[in-house]
């Protein structure tokens, strides 16, 4: 049942920035299909920088990241050309802004921000991109009454929930998410992740997530990485990480977290 | 007879260094060795601080150690968690050993049912089977079919244990680790939960618990191991 090959490999990922500045450095890991991987730190420490060079949006200025792109084996994600990076971002890849605003087209409806990704996968007919749409609206608990209305009439959490339709809608197997549940009320975020973690299950595919929160991870991502001045201080199974903190900095993380 | 070992433990260790206080260790327990057969029970005894639990996590991989094997029969070849890759552990978790903690860590929202059917979705299961083997399961440890699709935020502590046990004996898993399954229950409800230990063991289970109630540990267990009796130095 555990499949052998990776999804996608990260080899000595390093970002610096123009003056000097260091993003992240020497990230290696694996990711297999349908695991859930979690990258925590604080503010600075380099999480979405990796982020943005995992999903392609940043080239590294050292190391690899490799995807396994259209089940042919790992191929270097910065060396597709870029109808083909294009195709790998539509197609098999997903990823969950913060801000969903970020992730929508404010000005489409809600069903049509769903329907269009559909149809940028090559899905044509009307009745079916409707029903799709319907459909993954209705898994994201979006009343049917609101399928037509513009997403900046809805909440944030709402809105979160949308984009995450959208993404979904296309089964990709990777998907990347950023602090996926900020800015959102706890009884919100609650029921956000209650539904991630519920899709990310059924679907079975893998995910990315990067956040400061621990709470987060410890429901949805299998691994945990730790990270601190844009390097990875741990890695391992999630509760070890976070019931049994090696690293100096991984424990004052874990020290630090109020208990409700 | 001699059934093969499913968990042999040699030389473990496990010390706590503490970064935040000036990098303080506390020593828990070193040189522990043991092994447990299919269909047998050690029960780990010792006073409250000893490092049971410690040792328990430890062999499900929660704690790290800091020295030794922790050998498990794990698709039919002895593999050492201690020292395997994340990947590998999970897969030792989701097919090999499964752990009833003391206390249920409650997920938001999500119905008692529904936290004991997905264990055994985990395992490969059918949703309709899952759902069906969960109900039968509360249905043996007496929990009110009312409290079944309800979270279990609100339940009292022999309710969420009774949830915890079924979770965690919902699938036939070769190694059990129980961490005090029965402290919260009263007499009836014990009897169902040892009841289903008996019946794991008698399906092949080998077992490894903590319990202070000696009538169940009295019950359960074929040997015991007293972890106070490996009190690490300082």
């Amino acid at each position: 049942m555990t499949r052998s090959e990776p999804l996608m490999e990260a080899a000595g990922v390093g970002h610096i920035y123009a003056g000097g500045q260091v993003g992240c450095e020497d990230v290696s890991f694996r990711l297999y299909p349908g695991e859930v991987l979690g990258i925590v730190g604080e503010s600075g420490s380099g999480k979405s920088t990796l982020l943005s060079c995992l999903a392609g949006a940043l080239e590294p200025s050292s190391g690899q990241v490799k995807f396994d792109v259209g089940r042919q084996g790992l191929r270097d994600v910065f060396q597709l050309s870029e109808p083909e990076r294009r195709l790998l971002m539509r197609t098999e890849w997903g990823i969950v802004r913060q801000n969903p605003r970020d992730g929508l087209r404010m000005s489409v409806s809600a069903g049509g921000n769903v329907g269009e990704r559909l149809m940028a996968v090559g899905e044509r007919h009307y009745g079916q991109i409707r029903d799709q749409a319907l459909d993954w609206l209705g898994r994201v608990e979006i009343a049917a009454d609101r399928v037509d209305h513009l997403p900046r009439t809805f909440s944030g959490g709402m809105q979160q929930r949308v984009q995450i339709a959208r993404i979904l809608v296309s089964r990709p197997r990777l998907v990347f998410m950023d602090e996926p549940t900020g800015g959102l009320d706890v009884s919100v975020q609650a029921r956000l992740l209650d539904l991630l973690r519920g899709l990310v299950r059924d679907l079975g595919v893998a995910a990315v997530v990067v956040t400061h929160d621990l709470a987060v991870v410890r429901l949805l991502s299998d691994r945990l990485m730790v990270m601190r001045h844009g390097r990875v201080v741990e890695h391992g199974l999630t509760d070890r990480v976070l019931d049994d903190p090696q690293h100096p900095y991984s424990q004052l993380l874990v020290s630090s977290v109020l208990q409700a | 007879m001699t059934a093969e070992p499913m968990l042999t433990v040699n030389g473990l260790a496990k010390t706590f260094v503490l970064h935040t206080q000036n990098g303080v260790r506390l020593p828990v327990f070193a040189n522990v060795d043991f092994s447990v057969a299919a269909g047998q029970c050690l029960a780990l005894t010792g006073p409250s601080g000893a490092g049971k639990s410690t040792l328990l996590r430890s062999l499900y991989a929660n704690y790290l150690p800091s020295d030794g094997q922790i050998m498990v029969r794990h698709r039919g070849r002895m593999l050492d968690l201690a020292s395997a890759e994340p990947r590998q552990q999970l897969e030792v978790r989701r097919e090999t050993i499964g752990f009833v903690s003391q206390f249920l860590r409650v997920i938001p929202r999500i119905p008692a049912e529904v936290i004991v059917a997905e264990a055994a979705i985990a395992g490969g299961a059918s949703p309709e089977d899952a759902l069906a083997a969960a109900r039968e399961l509360l249905r043996r440890l007496n929990l009110p079919e009312r409290l079944w699709s309800v979270p279990p935020a609100t339940f009292s502590g022999g309710e969420q244990q009774r949830v915890n046990i079924a979770r965690g004996l919902i699938r036939p898993f070769p190694v059990l680790l129980l961490d005090e399954p029965t402290a919260s229950l009263d007499p009836v409800n014990r009897r169902g939960a040892v009841d289903l230990i008996l019946a794991a063991k008698a399906a092949g289970a080998a077992v490894v618990a903590i319990c202070h109630d000696e009538d169940v540990r009295a019950e359960i267990a074929d040997m015991t191991f007293d972890v106070s009796s490996y009190k690490a130095a300082a």
